[in-house]
């Protein structure tokens, strides 16, 4: 059995907005036969925190194009993507790419 | 006798260099209204006693130092789009003494564009942006040579355009212009400086430079159009864009100095209201890019508008998801109102903007609300519509219209109240007012707001 994961999950960049504006969330992730990754995060998300319109956030089973995906402040890319594994405490970014200017 | 003689003829170079400068700024703009390449800025070996002063303040770091300027004053930078970053952008990069500016936006000034665009005016309402743009800026430092391009970069003439160019930066406000501007560069080896914002957050990458990755890495397929908001929708703080825009320029003149940027394969991230910048580490370029990768299926520009199924503008888009028989027009809803037909008019616009103006008689229910059938509002709607049935002796389906800003989300409301079951507000007939309330300002009540 996978030990809870504590994460700090934050939303930016408009993102927050499916998520009742709320930028900042602090989550424990319960035990799991499995290790947890970003993959079981996203279908927990969906399932927890994600209230309405999951297609503007999550399209198949990673994130919709335009959404990038950051691990302590690392691109997602540099990190293994989906298939990284969770360590407690660590600080998850979803941030939605701006156009405007 | 002497030295005065010496100054008069310093004098009179100066004088003559400055009518050459000037006369040279006139050609690169008249070659640009032609369509033609521009010529390149003239190599230079010293500054002049005038350049000196001018940028002491500058010319005495030695980070730039007397090397530094000279680059600047050989270098050729390409704005795109001369809005809230495209203005604090020119104005420093042209404060600062670089060699060229061209000034690419297709828009002209509205009003609703001073609060962020700070080069433009309030007597400049309807000029061409890049004209507005390199009026202010030629005020600012005449010494700079401005070509405005009051158009629209295309895919058929962006290439040619970015190569007359040294850096280009992105100030532009839509995804298939990012998309056209990042391809170009790559295709011609440009340094691509990034900036957007919106709300009060913005972001800035410094992209196809030094080895490192370009848009398409960081993006290879485009977001869908109902992801994308604009600044009209969004709303945007002028100063954020503003910051964002200064952040930009000092990259530029990193690059265009020699010094460098800091942000090739980083992205900087800016959040207003936590006063908070953030610097992420970034993926390389990426050997399967469409664009920069080892094997590019992209070698020409494309048709970016349908690669992202939305235009290269960031003006609003407008829904069609009703039939004719369920919109009517503004002027219908007005004789409506002047004959007293018995009606409720629900606004489903968000507080914040119903804050800003209202018409007296609607009913304030947000969209959000509307589509997560929150009961505590359908209980008031189901309440006013009891007592207007009353009051009128309304026994037929009674009719509700929705109205927003544009006419957009009154269709999506009045697809949330058809679906409702007949026991929830009982018999309606709903309708929404094409065009909302803006076509209400601008061809019922002309002292009603527009924003």
């Amino acid at each position: 059995m996978a030990a809870p994961v504590s994460l700090l999950v934050e939303f930016g960049g408009g993102a927050e907005l499916l998520f009742d504006g709320i930028k900042k969330h602090q989550v424990t992730l319960p035990c799991q036969p499995e290790p947890w990754d970003i993959r079981s995060l996203l279908k927990w998300i969906k399932q927890n925190l994600l209230k309405e319109r999951p297609e503007l956030f999550i399209q198949g089973d990673t994130v919709r194009p335009g959404i990038l995906v950051l691990i302590n402040d690392a691109d997602w890319e540099l990190m293994g993507e989906l298939d990284y594994k969770l360590q407690d405490k660590d600080n998850i970014i979803f941030i939605s790419t701006l156009h405007g200017g | 006798m002497a030295v005065s003689e010496a100054a008069r003829l310093r004098a009179e170079i100066g004088r003559r260099e400055r009518e050459l400068r000037a006369l040279r700024a006139e050609l690169a703009a008249a070659l640009a209204a032609e369509g033609a390449a521009l010529p390149p800025l003239p190599a230079r070996a010293c500054l002049g006693a005038a350049e000196i002063l001018r940028y002491s303040r500058q010319l005495v770091l030695p980070e730039l130092g007397v090397r530094g300027q000279l680059r600047l004053s050989g270098c050729a930078v390409l704005v795109v789009g001369c809005g809230g970053l495209g203005c604090p952008l020119a104005q420093y990069l042209a404060a600062a003494g670089i060699g060229r500016l061209g000034l690419v936006d297709h828009d002209a000034v509205e009003t609703s564009n001073l609060h962020r665009q700070v080069l433009h005016r309030e007597a400049g309402e309807g000029l061409p942006k890049a004209l507005s743009a390199a009026a202010a800026l030629r005020q600012l430092n005449s010494t700079v040579q401005y070509v405005p391009y009051p158009m629209a970069l295309s895919p058929s003439t962006a290439l040619e355009l970015v190569r007359q160019y040294d850096v280009v930066a992105d100030c532009s406000d839509n995804v298939p212009t990012r998309y056209l501007v990042s391809d170009a560069c790559v295709l011609a080896g440009k340094p691509l400086v990034s900036a957007s914002a919106l709300r009060l957050e913005g972001q800035l990458v410094v992209y196809n430079y030094q080895g490192g990755p370009c848009y398409r890495c960081l993006f290879p397929k485009p977001p869908s159009p109902e992801t994308v908001t604009n600044c009209a929708d969004g709303g945007v703080l002028g100063v954020v864009p503003g910051i964002m825009g200064c952040i930009q320029a000092l990259e530029v003149l990193k690059i265009a100095s020699g010094i460098g940027s800091s942000f090739s394969q980083f992205m900087l991230m800016f959040d207003a209201l936590e006063g908070k910048f953030r610097n992420i580490k970034l993926r390389p370029k990426k050997p399967d890019c469409a664009i920069c990768g080892d094997n590019p299926s992209i070698t020409s520009l494309q048709d970016y508008e349908a690669f992202c199924g939305s235009s290269a503008t960031d003006k609003c888009r407008t829904l069609c998801l009703l039939p004719n028989e369920e919109r009517i027009s503004v002027e219908e809803y007005k004789k409506l109102l002047d004959e007293q037909v018995p009606h409720i008019l629900v606004d489903v616009r968000p507080q914040v903007e119903v804050d800003i103006c209202h018409l007296v008689h609607s009913v304030h229910i947000p969209l959000s609300k509307l589509e997560e059938k929150n009961e505590e509002c359908l209980k008031f709607l189901g309440k006013r519509l009891c007592e207007e049935r009353q009051r009128n002796n309304v026994k037929t389906a009674f009719p509700i219209y929705v109205i927003c800003k544009l006419g957009n989300d009154s269709q999506k409301a009045v697809q949330v109240l058809q679906a409702l079951p007949d026991r929830e507000l009982g018999s309606i007939l709903a309708k929404d007012i094409r065009g909302g309330l803006m076509a209400w300002a601008s061809k019922i009540d002309p002292s009603f707001p527009q924003y």
